[in-house]
Parts: C-alpha cells; structure tokens; sequence
C-alpha cells in the first residue's frame, strides 16, 4: 500500500568523496587506487564543539555532521524523531574494547569503548546534541538497516505521530573488519582503483564508508526539493522471477511502470559474482531505463543505499545527472523519478523510489 | 477495537523456564533462575551470578535438531527456540497466504562465538564460517530462515530497550496493512564481551540483584530470547484466533542527558510512560500494574521511581522488577517482560520483586515483593537503555466476550 507524501528537505553525506560544503555536485570525483575507501572528513570542528570532539568516535562524527548539514539545509532546528540505519555499528569502539578483552585476559578493562559500542550510540549522541527527547530508533539488519528507517519514518509521517524526521544510514570501515571479511571474499585482497572498480577481476566488493542523513517532511515547503515515495525489501528470493516481480509488484504500488522511471541507480560494487545481478537488469527489465552506479565514489558498505538516495535527491535538487554517476550519457531532459536498486550477495535485496516533489 | 493491534502467540526461553508455563510456574513460587556460572567461560566466573540457560552450544543444537552444519551463535539458537514457540502457539503457517513478518531485536548479535573464534578469523578455514554471523541481524536471519519467513525482516538494536521497539515497529507494520501477521521479539545470548563490559561500568552486583531496594549494588546479567505474534484484531477475530492480549499503547523517548546514566529527574522514561499510556487512550491512573525496568542499579531505579513519581504522583500503582527472577537479559529483557505482564495481566497476579528488603528513602516507593492478587485491565511495561532510549508499552486485557475464541 502507499503511505502518505513524504518529502526531502535536507540532506547531507560525509563518504569517501567531497560533499560538505561543495558548490558543485559530484562533477569531480576523487580517484583512489586503495584496499578500501574512506570518508573525506570534513573540518568536523566546525559542527561540534572541540571538548566533545576530543571523546568522540569517527563514526559519531561522521553521523553528526551529516546531520546537521541536512538540518541546515531544511532549515529546522528540532524534529520529531531521529531514525538510523548502520550494518555494522560501532566497529572501532567493538574492536577496541573485544582485543583488549582478549589480549589480556578479561583484565586491565576500560569503560570508554564498551559505553561507545553498542549500535544505538550515533542516533543517542545527535539527540543529546539537539537535546531531542522524541522517537529515537536505530535499525541494524545489514542492507536493510537505512530502508527500515525510511520505512519507520514514513509510517510515523503517515500516522501524522511526526511532521519531521531525522533519518540516516551510517557505517565505518576499520584494517580489522576489512580484512576479516577479505577472508570470506566479501571485500577485495588488494588495492583497486575506484574508477575500474566495476571491472576488477579480484573476489568481493571495493568496501567503503560513509553516513547520509536526511530531513522528511509531512508538508511540501519551499525547502522541499524531492519525495519520497517509497521503500521496500526482499529477503533472499528464490528465483529471478521473485526479484523481478518485487521491483514490478513495487513500482505498481506507486502506481507506476518502468517506462515512467528516468533513471535507475543501482549498487554494483565490483564483486564480479554478484554484480551479475545487475548487469542482467540492465540488460533486461531495465533495458530502456538509463542506469547510473554510485559505489564507485564510496565503497560497499551496508548502508550504502543512504548515499544513493544523497545522490538520487541531489540530482531532483540540481536538475541533472553527473556523468560521474550515470553508466551513458544522460539524454533525458531532467530526471523526475529516480529508482535506487540494491543488493547483499543477493540475500538482502532493496528499492527506494524518489522523484521531484509534483510529480504523482 | 477493530483497529487495534492483538497478541496471538508467545515463545520465551530465559533461566526461570524453557517455554511459557515453565515461566508462569517459577514466577508463581518464587523461583530464581540466577545462580552461579557454569556455561560462560570466563575468569568472573566464581564472582558473578548470572541468569544462565543451563545448556551449552552443543546441547542447544540438539535439543532444537537444526542444522549442525550452519554456523550457529547461541544469540540465534535461544532466538528460534523462542521464536518456533510463538509461531506455532499462534497457529501461523507459510502456506496460508499470510504476509508473516519477523522483527527482532539484538544487542550483542554473535558476540558469543566472535569473542570465542575472534583471533581465529585470519587463520582457521572452520572458524571462517561465523564472521559473517556476527551482525546483528544474523540472529533475525537464522530465524526466518527456519521458520520459513520470507515476507519482511529487521532487526533493531536501542540497547536494553531494544525489543520493545520490535513490538512498536511490528504494530506500525500492521496498522499500515503491510503484513498480515508479525513476529516480534529479541534475542541475546551472555558473552564475555557483555559481562566484562559492564564490570568496568562497575554496575554489576557480586550477589543476587535487589531491584529497587536501599542496599542495591547492581544488576545481574541473564540471557534469553522473546517473541510474540502480533495480527490486528479484525483479522484474528475473523479467523478465530486466542486472542492473548491487545497491544494498547506505546510509546519510545530519548533522555537527551548521558550516553549511559539517566537524568535525575527521569525525564526519558517519564516522556515514554506518558506517551504510551496516552497513546493507549486511558490515563495513568488506570494502570493496575506496572512491570518496571528495575534493573537493581543505583542511577535505574532511582531515576525510574522519580518518573513513576511525576507521572502518577502519590498514586504510584503496585510494581515490581522480575529482573531478580530473570537476570537483565538486555535486547530481549523488553519482550520477555511483556510476556511476564502479559501473564500477570491474564491471571490477575503481581508477581514478587524478589529479593527487597528495604525502601529506598529518596522516592519511598515499595514494590510488589509477595505474589499477590490483582485485577489487572491494563499493564505497562518499561525497558531503558544506553543511549538515552527508553520505551514503554501498555498490554490490555482482551475483553471477555471475545477471549474465549
């Protein structure tokens, strides 16, 4: 079913590209030739107070500059629930405090890493931040993390339980958990260069970074610059059929068919088994839809969608699509609806569908 | 009450009993499942108790007959034996054309095989099979996966409040029609990781826990796993389902004060208490009974006792903490106390904070500290965590013309 309208009035990103504080949008991008990629870190001194700063982590950070930055953006102050997605949480902190545990034998312990472990830790600083005593969740299921996020708060909206929301998808990447997880082919051994991460021969994804945060609002505003129409999930479909008909079942829900769709953003990551996934969309239900690809800026991580949707908004705000995004050349006039397409080792399979804040 | 929200089904596992009745009976007599540590492997283990399920990995396994070849964390194995329960009491099945959903909560995810097979990531081929267990949301996977659940999934992590955020998420999917059944609960298994964290907090008591009494000196940890089957009431009245409970009210908060203490004056908790009861649609006094957070720290159930204080001002209703039964059994303690109310709301019993001797002088609040009857309509229930969240939730009782379904 459709929830009710929800519109974009801010966002804000800190990834692996310069986002903060930019006049132009992802018309340059920054060529890496890494293990993994990691967020360009924006003079966090700006946007927190320096005796704070000193305690906080880089995720805490990250989070709460994209924060603000949408806040900013939409001109708010306060809202009334603050949402977040991250796959992984706190991985430095978890890191930090497990080695210790281990190493010495469960002695010569500090609190630090442990308080600043646990998941919940980025959407309880922004509130603390803003002194903001509303709804505040944190979803933590890998690749639907974000999605689950969008989707809460949309429903708040709808139950007009909240006019504002604050929701955002961050995750960190450390040497720890990027070679842990180059055992089991899920990221890439050796270094890649991001502009050929899509051709890279080597097992796993390019992982990456970064946090995007987002304001939705009830009501259309001269701040509004994009709607959110709609979010679902697919759990492990068991044929291509179920994940063709999840992306047709979705769009139909929005009362829309693909010839409706400007442009498709989806989520290769340069893992050449699963990458397959999208290449045979692009090549068959997407065929005649424009496609763009987004990791190459910013690296797998599991709330990479976040900065698809950064991306997808950017491109309704500023009326065009960067050739840094788009797989061909964009011969459209200007975008009106965007659908993000993106999946986990085919496990965790997601749609956001976002278009300029008329069109129906 | 067409639009509301029911319970139809409910699994637990935790140290007072291995599925519902086993709970009820050890709530009814009294009896702890803390006691001192034989499962967790650590050097605490003779100066900690803990409300440990006395079965190890291997016996899990067994016991549930899954795959042994999977890679398993205990968080997973206590989440299906829960969750198996809950969905066989509500009489779901995958071939009903029901949209069944699973929204689970976690905290420490696969921490209890990480902490064990951490070093061994870079190097053991066997080991290798649990790093990708280690996210919360395995857990929630494994589940759905032997359950067969296809439709929707998450999982949530607000630390100790977690899984009554998985109630107010899997209500909001209901309400909106886009699933037909959810299943809703947590998961979390003990770990070193945990036992030691809270340690260096020094909010661990060495003896059993004393919630809400002058001499408290801390919490004890337990473990488990909660589930409860929420459809909305028209389509459980439709296909005659039992009908076990409504879900009233809910209703989460932050605190806004300190990453891990709550404000003096219990401002997060008091926002989630009278939200929830205002989102019930009664009024606070109309509480009978208040299942509270208690955890048997100093900062929890001062603060805990100045919100009730606010809220129902000298009309604090009965209360007790069953954190001195259960151990604090984190992302999971919110649905296993929402099946514990439920059980107290539907055989009109208090069940004893175990353990109070004394009141504490600053609030002067006295729990329920003998099994006691009670007519209870309505129940609330309170989970705080870290972070500043704080959630509470309101069960009903279902009215008698239409339980006996």
């Amino acid at each position: 079913m459709m929830l009710a309208p929800t519109y974009i009035d801010g966002s804000g990103a800190v990834v692996p590209q310069p986002t903060v504080n930019q006049d132009k949008f992802l018309e340059e991008i920054l060529e890496y030739n890494e293990r993994f990629l990691q967020v360009v870190s924006p003079v966090y001194k700006d946007y927190i107070d320096v005796k704070l700063l000193r305690r906080m982590s880089k995720i805490v950070k990250m989070s709460i500059v994209s924060a603000q930055v949408a806040m900013q953006q939409a001109g708010v102050d306060q809202v009334d629930a603050i949402m977040t997605g991250t796959g992984m949480g706190c991985q430095i902190d978890t890191e930090k405090f497990l080695n210790a545990m281990i190493e010495n034998g469960e002695t010569l312990l500090t609190p630090t890493s442990f308080i600043q472990s646990t998941h919940n830790t980025m959407g309880g600083q922004i509130a603390l931040m803003l002194g903001n005593k509303n709804h505040n969740l944190t979803y933590v299921h890998r690749t639907f993390s974000f999605e689950s996020a969008l989707l809460d708060a949309m429903m708040m909206i709808a139950e007009k339980e909240a006019q504002k929301v604050l929701v955002g998808g961050i995750d960190e990447i450390t040497d720890e958990s990027w070679l842990i997880k180059t055992q089991i082919d899920y990221y890439k051994k050796h270094a890649c260069k991001n502009s050929a991460v899509y051709t890279d021969l080597q097992p796993g994804a390019l992982s990456g970074e970064g946090s995007a945060f987002f304001v939705l609002s009830a009501d259309r505003s001269e701040k509004t610059y994009a709607q959110l129409k709609g979010v679902s999930t697919l759990y492990k479909p068991r044929s291509n059929k179920e994940l063709e008909d999840f992306i047709k079942r979705f769009l139909m829900t929005n009362e829309l068919g693909l010839s409706d769709i400007d442009l498709v953003i989806m989520g290769n990551n340069g893992d050449p088994v699963f990458d397959r996934i999208y290449e045979d969309l692009a090549t068959g239900l997407f065929k005649t839809i424009p496609t763009g690809r987004f990791k190459h800026l910013c690296g797998e991580y599991d709330t990479a969608s976040s900065f698809a949707l950064w991306i997808a908004s950017g491109i309704l705000r500023h009326q065009y699509v960067p050739s840094t995004i788009s797989q061909h050349p964009f011969d459209r006039k200007t975008p009106k609806k965007i659908l993000i397409y993106n999946h986990f080792r085919n496990i965790n399979h997601s749609l956001i569908l976002v278009t300029t804040p008329d069109a129906s | 009450m067409t639009e509301g929200v029911v319970v139809t089904g409910m699994g637990i596992v935790s140290c007072i009993g291995f599925n519902v009745d086993e709970t009820l009976h050890s709530l009814m007599i009294g009896k702890t499942g803390i006691g001192k540590i034989s499962i967790l492997d650590s050097i605490h283990r003779d100066e900690f108790v803990l409300g440990e399920i006395k079965l190890t990995q291997k016996e899990l396994m067994e016991k549930l007959g899954v795959d042994l070849n999977l890679p398993w964390t205990r968080t997973a194995l206590l989440g299906v034996w829960a969750a198996r329960q809950a969905y066989q009491s509500a009489g779901l099945s995958t071939n009903s054309g029901k949209r069944i959903g699973l929204v689970s909560a976690s905290t420490v995810g696969g921490m209890d095989r990480s902490e064990l097979y951490y070093k061994d990531f870079l190097t053991d081929a066997i080991r290798k099979n649990h790093i990708d267990t280690h996210h919360a949301g395995n857990s929630t996977e494994m589940i759905a996966d032997d359950l067969n659940i296809h439709d929707y999934l998450t999982t949530i992590s607000t630390a100790c409040s977690s899984s009554l955020n998985s109630i107010m998420f899997g209500a909001r999917l209901l309400r909106h029609n886009l699933l037909d059944a959810v299943i809703v609960g947590g998961t979390d298994a003990l770990s070193r990781f945990t036992l030691n964290g809270f340690n260096t907090l020094m909010i661990l008591d060495h003896e059993h826990c004393r919630p809400f009494d002058a001499t408290r000196r801390g919490l004890n940890l337990g473990e488990g796993a909660g589930y409860l089957v929420l459809e909305r009431t028209s389509d459980a009245l439709a296909g005659k389902k039992q009908v076990i409970a409504q879900v009233a009210g809910y209703a989460n908060a932050n605190d806004a004060f300190h990453q891990t203490a709550s404000s003096d004056n219990g401002e997060g908790p008091f926002l989630a208490m009278q939200r929830a009861v205002a989102k019930a649609g009664i009024t606070a006094q109309d509480i009978d009974y208040i299942n509270v957070h208690g955890t048997g720290t100093d900062n929890n159930d001062l603060t805990e006792g100045v919100a009730m204080k606010r809220l129902f001002g000298d009309q604090v209703p009965p209360f007790s903490s069953t954190k001195a039964f259960t151990g604090h059994t984190l992302g999971a303690t919110g649905v296993i106390e929402s099946i514990i109310s439920i059980l107290s709301m539907n055989n009109d019993k208090v069940f004893p904070n175990i353990n109070f001797k004394e009141v504490i002088e600053e609030i002067n609040l006295v729990p329920v500290s003998q099994l006691t009857d009670l007519h209870i309509n309505h129940v609330l229930t309170n989970s705080f965590g870290f972070g500043g969240n704080d959630s509470s939730v309101v069960f009903s009782k279902v009215p008698s013309n239409i339980s006996g379904l």
